[in-house]
């Protein structure tokens, strides 16, 4: 198999492998794996095949909004990954890029054009900073960076949490104050051409993230030595590199991704800053999301709407009698399949083998 | 602070540290073997679910129950622990990508459990946990006996108990010297003629079964139910643990003690003068923060296992 078909097959083996161990688990736990699957067909556009109702708007635009923070903390993933890092930071990140966009959103008064670029400037600075702090410590000192990220993200738990509660207020010890109309990605326009859905502006920053992602790793010298220094750091280093700085430079464009993501869900979902009981998930669905992707754009936005369209579907699910767990279930499975790439590749080379004589013989 | 409330901290904080003394030990032993194990929290979730649910379906029969949960959580963090070691040793999975994947599973696996099993998103809250006791005489020692024999659960006294036993296990035994070499330099083990897959096996297994007993002990002493949030972090801490303490059971052991016991300020700090203006959150960052700079001390030292992580190939040289 070549290494690009191997990069195409592989990840929708793993994808069909995943919803075979989630259907089985739906079976063996008394539920029908029918009523999931109508589920998932419904979160992705709302059409009900057990019920019979048409295309629904509504339910593209939730699905949408549930796939843009997933694609941006996927191209932090992937963004590191390229550099040969491990980053599972991006759940922080994204945390001190919403912190950011929640004081900018709070603090500033200006009108829109102004006010909503600084709510998103913001926001990737702040990821950025986060994200070059782990990269900077892997640089100067070689401390891994995957303990590091891992810690990261639970300072900027606490840290969100803190001043939340206690520089920007909040009465019930969940939210702030609503945010100006200035500083949200909000559409009234976006919202009624999909029956009200909370579809908003944010896709445009995620589509250009997702260019910006493919132009730098593919056409620019940068992106070139960026994946130099991922695939032998030592040869790239002998090659004139700067790979410390290529390493810091990598984390910090990660985290600016993630950091976006944060601005996104803050002032796009929702329109006021957030305390955490616990980190929700998202950088955890962005590693699963690269990695179906297989570190690519283009894969990433199609895997970004796979998930997103499973965390659509949950409620759904629920509704059905099927506990919505299921999906991050199918989820996390299809990641260990990606991990077990190897075993597949195993599985899948032997069968080839078994039927290369044959076609040998057709050629005789 | 008074004399007074420091010797109260100090059930609480025994408490605490003993899942994670105990979870971190079992990370020291899939370090130790060459496998990196962040699917710590993950198993500490499934072990913390089967214990807390276990003890809830037996309690009305059953007065030793939340003992019987201690030993079910215990084996169904090792079998869960099975995944990880079937995908990274065998089927040679980035250790890194598969921990993760567990860690994923475990959250929508035991909360999936608790809807089928319970109809709601946590399990039923037990009415006994594993209970507190006090040593007889040993309480009786004027401070020593409230500090560490006086209303203590029991569970800390088996975390420490587990410190010797990997101790001895790691540095005075066959096996233990045979499970480190494959963590340090896996193709000169390999050809002494140690089978560097079953080595591993054991050092993922027995951390599956340790943390698997690590969350169990968190829900049955620090909770009345398990929730989602009931680890909350823990099995991060206990790998915070891990790297604090240098890989080394006693150094395991007093971060353990060291991020119980700020877990326990956080709780007083409201009473103490000095603490009193510092926000809760500053003591949960605390064992992260501390960790980051132990990473950073013991940078360019080797202090952990040299092939940690690494896809074993044992073509290589």
């Amino acid at each position: 198999m070549t290494k690009r078909k191997e990069k195409i097959v592989l990840p929708l083996i793993a994808v069909f492998l995943g919803f075979i161990l989630g259907s089985l688990i739906v079976i063996l736990t008394g539920r029908s794996p029918l009523a999931m699957y109508a589920a998932i067909v419904k979160g992705f556009s709302g059409i009900d095949i057990m019920y019979g109702q048409p295309l629904n708007s509504r339910y593209i635009g939730e699905f949408i909004i549930q796939s843009m923070p997933i694609i941006l903390t996927g191209l932090a993933f992937a963004f590191a990954q390229r550099t040969g890092l491990f980053s599972i930071g991006a759940e922080g990140q994204l945390m001190v890029g919403s912190l950011a966009a929640t004081a900018v959103a709070l603090l500033v008064r200006a009108p829109k054009v102004i006010h909503l670029p600084m709510v998103m400037l913001a926001a990737i600075l702040a990821g950025a900073l986060w994200g070059a702090i782990p990269g900077l410590l892997k640089a100067k000192f070689r401390v891994h960076e995957v303990v590091v990220t891992i810690m990261m993200n639970y300072i900027a738990l606490h840290l969100n949490n803190f001043t939340i509660l206690n520089i920007f207020g909040s009465v019930d010890r969940v939210k702030t104050a609503p945010f100006p109309e200035t500083a949200l990605l909000k559409s009234p326009f976006l919202e009624s051409i999909t029956r009200n859905s909370r579809l908003n502006w944010g896709f445009i920053p995620v589509i250009i993230a997702l260019l910006i992602f493919s132009f730098i790793i593919n056409k620019t010298t940068f992106g070139y030595s960026l994946r130099a220094v991922g695939y032998n750091k030592e040869a790239a280093r002998y090659a004139g590199m700067k790979v410390d700085r290529n390493i810091i430079s990598s984390m910090a464009i990660a985290g600016a991704f993630a950091g976006l993501a944060g601005a996104v869900i803050t002032v796009g979902t929702f329109n006021f800053g957030r305390a955490l009981p616990a980190a929700e998930g998202y950088g955890f669905d962005g590693i699963a999301v690269a990695l179906v992707g297989g570190n690519e754009a283009s894969g990433i936005l199609l895997a970004g709407m796979l998930f997103g369209g499973l965390k659509a579907a949950q409620p759904l699910m629920q509704s059905q009698g099927i506990p919505r767990e299921i999906a991050g279930i199918i989820q996390a499975s299809i990641v260990l399949f990606v991990a077990m790439k190897y075993g597949i590749k195993m599985v899948l080379d032997r069968f080839e083998k078994k039927q290369a004589p044959t076609t040998e013989g057709d050629r005789v | 602070m008074t004399f007074e409330m420091f010797l109260q901290m100090f059930p609480i904080a025994l408490m605490f540290s003993a899942p994670i003394i105990l979870t971190a030990l079992g990370g020291l032993f899939s370090e130790r073997s060459g496998i990196v194990n962040i699917a710590l929290e993950g198993i500490m979730m499934v072990g913390a679910f089967t214990g807390a649910t276990v003890t809830v379906l037996l309690e009305g029969s059953n007065p030793a129950a939340a003992w019987y949960g201690l030993l079910a959580g215990l084996a169904a963090g090792l079998v869960f622990s099975i995944l990880h070691a079937v995908a990274s040793i065998n089927l040679k999975a980035d250790q890194v990508i598969s921990g993760t994947a567990l860690n994923i599973l475990a959250g929508g696996l035991t909360v999936y459990l608790c809807q089928i099993i319970f109809h709601q998103q946590r399990t039923r809250a037990f009415s006994n946990g594993i209970q507190k006791f006090s040593v007889p005489f040993l309480s009786d020692i004027p401070v020593l006996g409230r500090m560490f024999f006086k209303e203590i659960y029991p569970t800390f006294y088996i975390a420490i108990v587990a410190v010797f036993l990997t101790w001895f296990v790691v540095y005075k035994t066959p096996l233990g010297l045979r499970m480190r070499s494959c963590g340090e330099h896996p193709q000169a083990a390999a050809s002494m003629g140690i089978n560097v897959y079953r080595m591993r096996y054991f050092g993922v297994l027995v951390s599956g079964a340790l943390g698997g007993l690590g969350g169990a002990v968190m829900v049955l002493t620090a909770d009345i139910q398990y929730t989602l949030v009931s680890i909350h972090g823990t099995g991060f801490i206990s790998l915070a643990s891990l790297v604090f303490g240098r890989w080394n059971p006693f150094g395991v052991m007093w971060a353990g003690l060291f991020f119980g016991f700020s877990t326990a300020l956080s709780f007083y700090a409201k009473d103490i003068p000095l603490l009193k203006s510092l926000p809760g959150e500053f003591f949960y960052i605390i064992p992260y923060l501390f960790t980051i700079v132990a990473l950073i001390f013991f940078a360019g030292k080797s202090v952990g296992p040299k092939a940690a992580g690494e896809i074993y190939d044992s073509g290589k040289r």
